[in-house]
């Protein structure tokens, strides 16, 4: 276990962050432009791994496992979220025969 | 006896309540002679007490105490002195004999009881009006004599014009009443209580001119111009003649329009302590009196010549309360009741004979087929002219000289109006009496004279108005003054504040000397006119001259209170409503009501539909909330 | 006498009129009679000058300060005595008229008398509050359900409107409950709170708009005439003549003595606002072509007048309020009840379509006079009684406001004679032709409400009596806390 926190800590903490911030930041953006039903999942995947990185990160250089805790937490809450956001898309598929967002505009006043 | 005063106006209510109640049950000479035979009981106590009477201190019988909250308390009691003993007089000796005559004129109408019903309870509260013993109890009589000659204008209600008389004349007395009630509740604030023995005594202790004192009678005043017809609240009168007629000559001659008079002679210490207030009634009750007279020459029903003729009579008997003459005043009450409730039935009779017909026009030469009608008329007609030695004379001469006395330019409108007085009721006579038949064929053979429950208590009433004035012969003439010296004890504290008349007996004799003159050359003209020339008032369809027209549409007071009064009140009602009410005020609760409805109607379109747009909105909502964290903290 | 079987008796009645169901009406009368036989009882105990009586006092919910507190002193007993005498009234008006579902109708009246006791007995201001929202809740229903065709609309604005009224007044309850030295809400501790002048001002405006609804004052009367024309008359003969008592009750029992200095602050504004709603209304009611909507615009300023009264607070304008409170209970029930008959047998509300019912229908005229005679206060009817002393204690306040508000004798001769001339007067139509005179139950009612004018017109000491000693106190309660 202090290896691994060791090895951890041999990178800076700042790249961390800068790192999830970027992943991040794609992952935000990638949501922001695409319409793929798919892909947008798949952004949001990156901005929870994004938060998943900074917490291990933090979690190494505070030498607090709970950080760790947490993300284990986001792991299996992502999980059950992909089972039922991708069933979602399939039925989505199913009923329009495409995944693009802007098909699904009936929801409105 | 005194103490059973409350019998007096006790009969007339079990008459009323019989007669109402029995209405359609009881045969209709049983209902006549029960409400006649309640106001004669009345009037044999009332003559009771006038004889057994004696004492200079007004006597008061409590009942029981009406209103007592906090330090108001209002007793229902009866006050018995001079003023209310000649007042039950009248009503009770004059309204027996319209009950009398009632039997007979109302003998055809299906609603026979339902009339001799309301005669009673207006018996019954113009007493309650003269005996009571504060100003609230008077109010009683004040209002209910006002409802019962709404119901009895109204007689015949189903037809809407009489109707809206009815209730015209209501609503104009409620206006006074008005003034009447604001009075009351000063004199309650001022005085600690409404009772005439608790309020003069003390009034009598205050300054000439005191400001409160001003106010009250100034209101008090408002309250009689409604009762008692006078400008600017006169209208009603002329209109209530819709009414049968022994109801105009009982409630709209003798008794209920003279209330204004009672009231302000029973208040006449206040008033004699304001004078603003009695030059205002003289100057008010000369102008009706002239006003009135005016108009009365150009009108063509017999009724409505009456009526005007009763308005400005009342106007005289103002304007020597206005001078402080009350017991003048007072006097010419008396008189008139007599001769023109006589004018009334008179008139009644005419109208009976000619099939209810009240048009002058129509009329002419009923001399020979009215004989006791017209002698006892011809009698009333001297009598109101103010020829001597009748009532009339006697009483307007009396007014007339006190005017004189206080101020020539009033004394000689006075005098004025005294000659279109004997004018206007010649030309009635003239036009109802000389001259040929101007009805129709039909009407003429129906030509009677009236049975004698009619004739009867006209030639009492003409006797009355022909010896009637010798209760008050003035000392110039070699008379005794009774009337003046009967009433003394209640207008004592205005004599001795006002002063007796002091005229040398020259210049009495000057003043009869001229009234009489311009009279007789009014009738002389009156003569001349309607009887040697034969003239005939035109029909309605021709034009008349611009004065005549002014007279003939009296002056054009209903169209002007109907322009400034009823059509704008009318206009601002639907303005209120549709306007401010549904508009306004319920416009603001709905626009309460509303605001959240339209808001959301903005807010709603944000909900797009499109996802792409719903998660830029979130970003923009996590960038702005953590900016706003940076920033901020 | 137990208070809590007056209070209660009309619920076990509601529950009767339900179960028996093919004798609604009659069992409600009964029941409604013997509630009544319970409040003349009381009565007979009762003491004028003896302060509060039949005391009730149970825990209720302990724990938050809340008891079950009620009594009875000189103002209550009145307004007893008027809810549990009206009630068969009203009752009795319904017995020639067919309604669906009968029984659900006579309970729901019950139902609202028994809140309407609460309202008029409670010492606590959480049972003030229960009584006042339960009143509220049946005359919905009644209103919804037998109502006219506008009746949805009408009856959702009636009641958001004096439910946001009343969310004002629970909003001062509670403060008031939270200053109080224990955490109650007994009456006796909301007097005895002396708060500074700025929180009782807006108190006393937490609490005027829950009753200036209720009243109505000008300007927040536009529920009424809606509600009153759309009502079924029964809905309309509770609200006017004793549920809108419940507004100026609460001024007298729950406003001016908590609130003494906040009334001092808004007192002219109040008064002015009263006197205003006077001669507004009248002069709506000009022109009113709607026979129950011109009664409910009449009743807008003879209850302004009342308010007026109280909002004096001298001994005759709240004594003149107290019986004029009787007096319009009366006239107003009265008044509607031949609007009822009218508008029953010709099947319209359009005054310009009657006329001329006088000659075929006597007796109806009779009472509708008579009746309209109270209204119009002419003196030895029951109304004049009360508007003098409202006008003498106005009088008192001010005599351009006493002027003012006294145009509404006049006012009220205007509307009230044209209504009677347009409906009863002049000739016959066609529609009125058949028109068929009072019978049975109506000729009942109506007698009693014309030999109640009358009584209490010409001998109203026994009723001032009631209240006399009770109003004093209060006034001398409230004069004293003002004095320093």
């Amino acid at each position: 276990m202090d290896n691994i926190t060791a090895t951890i800590q041999v990178v800076p903490l700042n790249h961390y962050i800068l790192l999830s911030a970027i992943i991040f930041t794609i992952g935000v953006i990638g949501v922001l432009i695409r319409r793929n039903a798919i892909i947008i999942f798949m952004s949001v995947e990156l901005m929870l791994n994004a938060v998943n990185l900074l917490l291990t990160a933090f979690s190494a250089y505070s030498g607090d496992a709970s950080g760790q805790v947490f993300v284990f937490f986001i792991m299996a809450l992502a999980a059950a979220e992909v089972a039922v956001g991708l069933a979602i898309i399939v039925m989505v598929y199913r009923n329009t025969n495409s995944v693009d967002i802007n098909v699904l505009n009936r929801l409105k006043w | 006896m005194i103490d059973l005063v409350w019998l007096i106006p006790l009969f007339p209510f079990i008459g009323f309540l019989i007669c109402g109640v029995g209405r359609n049950v009881l045969p209709k000479a049983v209902l006549g002679t029960i409400a006649s035979l309640a106001v004669i009981a009345s009037f044999s106590f009332s003559l009771g007490i006038f004889f057994e009477f004696n004492s200079v201190e007004p006597v008061i019988i409590n009942l029981f105490d009406w209103i007592k909250v906090g330090n108001v308390n209002i007793p229902f009691a009866f006050q018995i002195d001079q003023l209310s003993i000649l007042m039950l007089l009248i009503i009770t000796g004059i309204g027996s004999l319209i009950h009398i005559y009632s039997t007979g004129y109302m003998k055809t109408d299906a609603g026979y009881g339902k009339f001799f019903s309301y005669l009673n309870l207006f018996v019954f509260f113009m007493l309650l009006l003269v005996l009571g013993a504060n100003y609230i109890v008077m109010f009683i009589g004040w209002e209910g004599v006002g409802l019962c000659s709404y119901l009895l204008i109204g007689f015949w209600f189903t037809n809407g014009a009489f109707a809206d008389a009815a209730k015209k004349a209501f609503i104009m007395n409620r206006i006074g009443d008005l003034g009447f009630l604001i009075a009351v509740f000063i004199i309650i604030a001022t005085f600690g209580s409404a009772t005439f023995t608790d309020v003069f005594p003390k009034a009598q202790g205050m300054v000439s001119g005191d400001t409160t004192l001003t106010l009250i009678t100034i209101l008090l005043f408002v309250g009689t111009t409604g009762k008692s017809a006078q400008l600017p609240l006169f209208t009603w009168l002329p209109d209530a003649m819709a009414g049968p007629t022994p109801v105009s000559a009982l409630i709209h001659a003798a008794t209920m329009v003279t209330a204004g008079i009672y009231m302000i002679a029973r208040s006449n210490i206040m008033f004699s302590l304001s004078p603003i207030t009695m030059s205002i009634i003289a100057v008010i009750g000369l102008a009706t009196a002239i006003i009135a007279a005016i108009i009365a020459i150009t009108q063509t029903d017999i009724k409505k010549v009456l009526a005007y003729s009763t308005v400005s009579q009342l106007g005289y008997m103002f304007l020597g309360l206005g001078v402080g003459a009350y017991t003048a005043a007072f006097f010419h009450v008396i008189t008139h009741a007599f001769f023109k409730a006589l004018l009334f039935l008179g008139a009644g009779s005419v109208i009976h004979a000619m099939s209810n017909e009240q048009d002058m026009r129509n009329m002419g030469g009923l001399k020979k087929k009215l004989p006791i009608t017209f002698i006892t008329m011809l009698l009333a007609t001297i009598a109101i002219s103010g020829l001597p030695p009748f009532s009339g004379f006697f009483s307007k001469d009396e007014i007339l000289a006190n005017v004189f006395e206080h101020n020539k330019v009033l004394w000689i409108i006075g005098v004025l109006g005294a000659l279109l007085t004997a004018f206007y009721m010649f030309r009635m006579m003239f036009l109802t009496f000389w001259g040929s038949f101007r009805g129709t064929t039909e009407q003429k053979s129906h030509l009677h004279e009236s049975p004698f429950s009619m004739t009867i208590p006209l030639i009492i009433l003409a006797i009355l108005s022909v010896v009637g004035g010798f209760i008050n012969v003035p000392e110039v003439l070699g008379g005794g003054h009774w009337l003046a010296s009967y009433l003394a004890p209640v207008f004592e504290g205005s004599t001795s504040r006002l002063g007796e008349l002091a005229l040398s007996h020259s210049t009495e004799y000057m003043l009869m000397g001229i009234s009489v003159g311009g009279v007789i050359i009014a009738i002389g003209f009156a003569y001349f006119k309607y009887v040697k020339n034969a003239h005939v008032p035109i029909s309605d369809s021709e034009n008349r001259s611009a004065l005549a027209k002014i007279s003939y549409n009296k002056f054009y007071f209903d169209e002007f209170y109907a322009a400034i009064i009823t059509k704008p009140l009318d206009a601002l009602s639907v303005f209120f409503y549709k306007v401010v009410d549904k508009a306004g005020i319920d416009g603001i609760v709905n626009g309460v009501a509303k605001a959240p409805i339209e808001a959301s109607k903005g807010f709603r379109l944000l909900q797009t539909g499109n996802v792409g747009f719903y998660i830029f909105a979130m970003v923009v909502g996590v960038v702005v909330v953590l900016a706003y964290s940076f920033f901020k903290f | 006498m137990n208070l809590l079987i007056l209070l209660f008796f009309p619920l076990v009645g509601s529950i009767a009129v339900l179960l028996n169901k093919n004798y609604a009406k009659q069992t409600a009368l009964i029941s409604s009679i013997i509630t009544l036989g319970f409040a003349v009882t009381m009565l007979c105990n009762f003491l004028p000058e003896a302060g509060k009586q039949f005391v009730v006092d149970l825990p209720w919910i302990p724990q938050l300060g809340i008891s079950f507190k009620a009594g009875i002193d000189g103002i209550s007993m009145l307004m007893v005595l008027l809810t549990t005498g009206l009630v068969p009234l009203i009752i009795l008006s319904g017995f020639q008229r067919t309604f669906k579902n009968p029984s659900a109708l006579f309970a729901l009246v019950l139902f609202m008398q028994s809140g309407l006791l609460v309202v008029f007995t409670a010492s606590d201001a959480f049972l003030f509050y229960v009584g006042w929202e339960a009143s509220l809740i049946p005359i919905y229903f009644i209103a919804a359900i037998w109502g006219g065709a506008d009746r949805i609309k009408v009856t959702m604005k009636f009641f958001i409107y004096t439910f946001a009224g009343s969310l004002f007044m629970l909003l001062g309850i509670i403060y008031l409950h939270l200053q109080t030295p224990g955490n109650t809400y007994d009456i006796e501790a909301f007097y005895a709170l002396s708060l500074d002048s700025a929180t009782q001002g807006w108190l006393f405006w937490c609490f005027f708009i829950a009753f200036a609804v209720k009243m109505p004052v000008f300007p927040f009367h536009t529920w009424q005439p809606n509600t009153y024309a759309e009502s079924p008359t029964i809905g309309t003969m509770l609200l006017a003549a004793i549920m809108l008592k419940m507004g100026i009750y609460g001024v007298i029992r729950w406003l001016i003595p908590v609130v003494p200095i906040g009334f001092l602050q808004w007192k002219e504004l109040a008064l002015i606002l009263c006197i205003i709603g006077i001669v507004y209304a009248s002069i709506i009611a000009f022109k009113q072509k709607d026979i129950k909507r011109l009664i409910a615009y009449s009743s807008i300023a003879h209850v302004g007048l009342i308010a007026a009264g109280v909002f004096t607070w001298n001994v005759q304008g709240v004594q003149g309020a107290m019986i004029q409170m009787i007096n319009h209970g009366i006239n107003v029930l009265g008044l509607f009840f031949v609007a009822d008959i009218i508008i029953d047998r010709l099947k319209t509300r359009e005054i310009a379509s009657m006329g001329g019912i006088a000659k075929i229908a006597p007796k109806l005229s009779i009472a509708f006079l008579i009746i309209l005679l109270g209204a119009v206060a002419l003196p030895l009817t029951n109304g004049f009684i009360g508007e003098f002393l409202l006008l003498l204690g106005v009088y008192k306040f001010n005599i351009w406001a006493a002027g003012i508000a006294g145009l509404t004798i006049i006012f009220a001769a205007v509307y009230l004679l044209r209504l009677y001339k347009d409906v009863m007067q002049g000739t016959l139509n066609d529609l009125t032709a058949s028109f068929k005179d009072i019978k049975g139950s109506e000729v009942v009612l109506l007698s009693i409400v014309c030999a109640l004018v009358i009584i209490i017109g010409v001998y109203p000491q026994p009723v001032l009596h009631i209240s006399e000693s009770a109003v004093t106190e209060l006034i001398g309660q409230v004069n004293s806390k003002l004095a320093f």
